[in-house]
């Protein structure tokens, strides 16, 4: 399990424990986590699961593939820490990561 | 005043209305009514990562449990509702309760277009449609299992893919002259045929099938030019029909689906539906259509619920629509009929190209084999009407979203 923290839209702090394994989308999905739409559930088609991760854990994720960086070019207010989160597979290494969930998707 | 809404059907457009109910503030009583027995789940992995085993079930889940639970979400899965009395608001269930209701939204998708040729009905002989459908082909699969496919549109290639990933012998026949021939663009057909020959899947098409023989299970599939192919398996795709008889039976209009309104109302003004039964128009395209697809049933659910709410709300939206086949992503978006001319942007042998549809400089559709970034510059474009510059479209070096 790794503990993931999201700040929801509205300012919301939501704690989930995530099962390594699974991805950054699906523990957000499955917990109701406001914001993250995940329209086509994980399959790099849509980007509206879209989220900023904490600046200092970038280093610890495996770096965007270039689909992934196509979709977010389009993606509502994309910055320098932006990912899509069915793209960030969660690993035990990421217990504590901070997460955002932007404002809007798209 | 609206306190009781049910829904019919789990899954993504029931899952996703539920959502959207309650989150835009509804507090009466919602009831979900679905014949499969499982939790609301994403059905795309099933000819994908699930069916390959490198997904489990519960990834599938939309919510987990404590998420219904805690949204006061009436679960009834795994029964049928089996009569629908729209003049008394009344629905019926498989074990005789009967719910009343103040608005109901249909969500009862479609099922597989069943083979009718002699055979069709051994043993050995499946479709794939739910959760239910995988495990029984799973059985089935070993390296070597010779499996034969009948049908080369997406549920045919995707499982063909994710068969020959597990390495089995594969074979897909096709009766038109070419994969996908309904959805995608001659030259996009050819390089998902190529790209299946390669990883070794034998696509035959042109190729009726007339019979499936076999014992005491299907051993072979037979075709009009009299060819036949050993079977160990074989997975039916030819297509999906709307889901209606419940509607239809309580006199609600459907042609080719449930015939409903841009505000996902039918024929009775308390009742609502979205996803593949709908027949719905499109405004952005200026007629009616049905379509099969996760985003569709998303956001017509999403629709509907602001409607079941009194807030009147219309769907406009572009569709969209993927398929992943061994390692290539298809992303298409639009509608491509009524186009007068194709553009290819990029080369096919460089496994990274899009053909984009335009009727005069109105671009209508573009298909995305592996290029993220036409598709979603075509998103918006395609929404925003733009008018296109075609000689800057075709070439490549020049962005979609500058190609104006």
């Amino acid at each position: 399990m790794a503990k993931i923290v999201f700040t929801e839209p509205g300012g919301g702090r939501r704690e989930i424990d995530a099962p390594v394994g699974i991805t950054l989308m699906e523990a957000a999905r499955q917990n109701g986590v406001q914001g993250v739409v995940a329209q086509c559930g994980g399959a790099c088609a849509c980007a509206t699961c879209h989220v900023y991760i904490d600046a200092s854990w970038l280093a610890r994720l495996e770096p965007r593939e270039e689909m992934e960086e196509g979709m977010l070019e389009m993606a509502w207010e994309p910055r320098d820490n932006s990912r899509l989160s069915c793209q960030v597979q969660i690993t035990a290494d990421l217990d504590g990561l901070q997460v955002t969930v932007p404002q809007r998707q798209r | 005043m609206i306190s009781t809404i049910l829904i019919i059907g789990g899954g993504q457009a029931g899952a996703q209305a539920i959502d959207t109910l309650r989150r835009e503030g509804f507090g009466g009583r919602l009831v979900l009514i679905g014949d499969e027995a499982e939790l609301p789940y994403q059905r795309p992995p099933l000819s994908k990562k699930y069916l390959s085993g490198e997904m489990t079930a519960d990834r599938l889940l939309f919510r987990h449990r404590a998420f219904y639970d805690e949204h006061r979400v009436e679960l009834k899965l795994g029964i049928q509702a089996v009569r629908l009395d729209a003049a008394a608001r009344q629905v019926e269930l498989a074990d005789g309760e009967k719910l009343s209701y103040d608005r109901l939204l249909l969500c009862l998708g479609a099922g597989s277009r069943q083979l009718t040729c002699p055979g069709a009905t051994l043993p050995g002989v499946h479709y794939l449609r739910g959760l239910s459908d995988v495990a029984p082909i799973q059985a089935a699969f070993k390296p070597q299992a010779r499996v034969v496919i009948v049908g080369g549109g997406y549920i045919g290639l995707e499982t063909a893919a994710t068969c020959r990933q597990i390495g089995c012998e594969v074979t897909v026949l096709e009766m038109a002259d070419r994969i996908m021939n309904r959805v995608v663009a001659p030259l996009v057909s050819e390089y998902f045929a190529r790209e299946h020959r390669m990883h070794g899947v034998n696509i035959v098409c042109d190729m009726r099938v007339v019979r499936l023989e076999g014992a005491c299970r299907v051993e072979r599939v037979v075709c009009a030019d009299g060819s036949s192919h050993a079977a160990d398996l074989v997975i039916v795709g030819v297509g999906a029909i709307a889901t209606t008889e419940l509607a239809s039976t309580a006199g609600l209009a459907c042609d080719n689906g449930i015939v409903v309104d841009e505000y996902c109302r039918t024929s009775d003004a308390a009742i609502y539906a979205a996803g593949d039964c709908t027949n719905h128009p499109s405004l952005r395209f200026g007629r009616r259509v049905r379509l099969e697809s996760v985003d569709n049933a998303f956001e017509q659910a999403k629709t509907a619920a602001f409607n079941l709410l009194d807030r009147r709300v219309a769907h406009d939206r572009v569709p969209w629509f993927w398929s992943d086949q061994f390692d290539n992503k298809l992303l298409i978006v639009g509608l491509s009929q009524d186009y007068d001319r194709q553009v290819l942007r990029g080369d096919p042998a460089s496994r990274s190209f899009s053909v984009c549809y335009l009727k005069g400089r109105e671009l209508l559709a573009v298909e995305a084999v592996n290029h993220s970034k036409d598709y979603m510059a075509a998103r918006k474009l395609i929404a925003e009407r733009a008018l296109l510059n075609p000689e800057k479209l075709g070439v490549s070096e020049v962005s979609l979203k500058d190609s104006i």
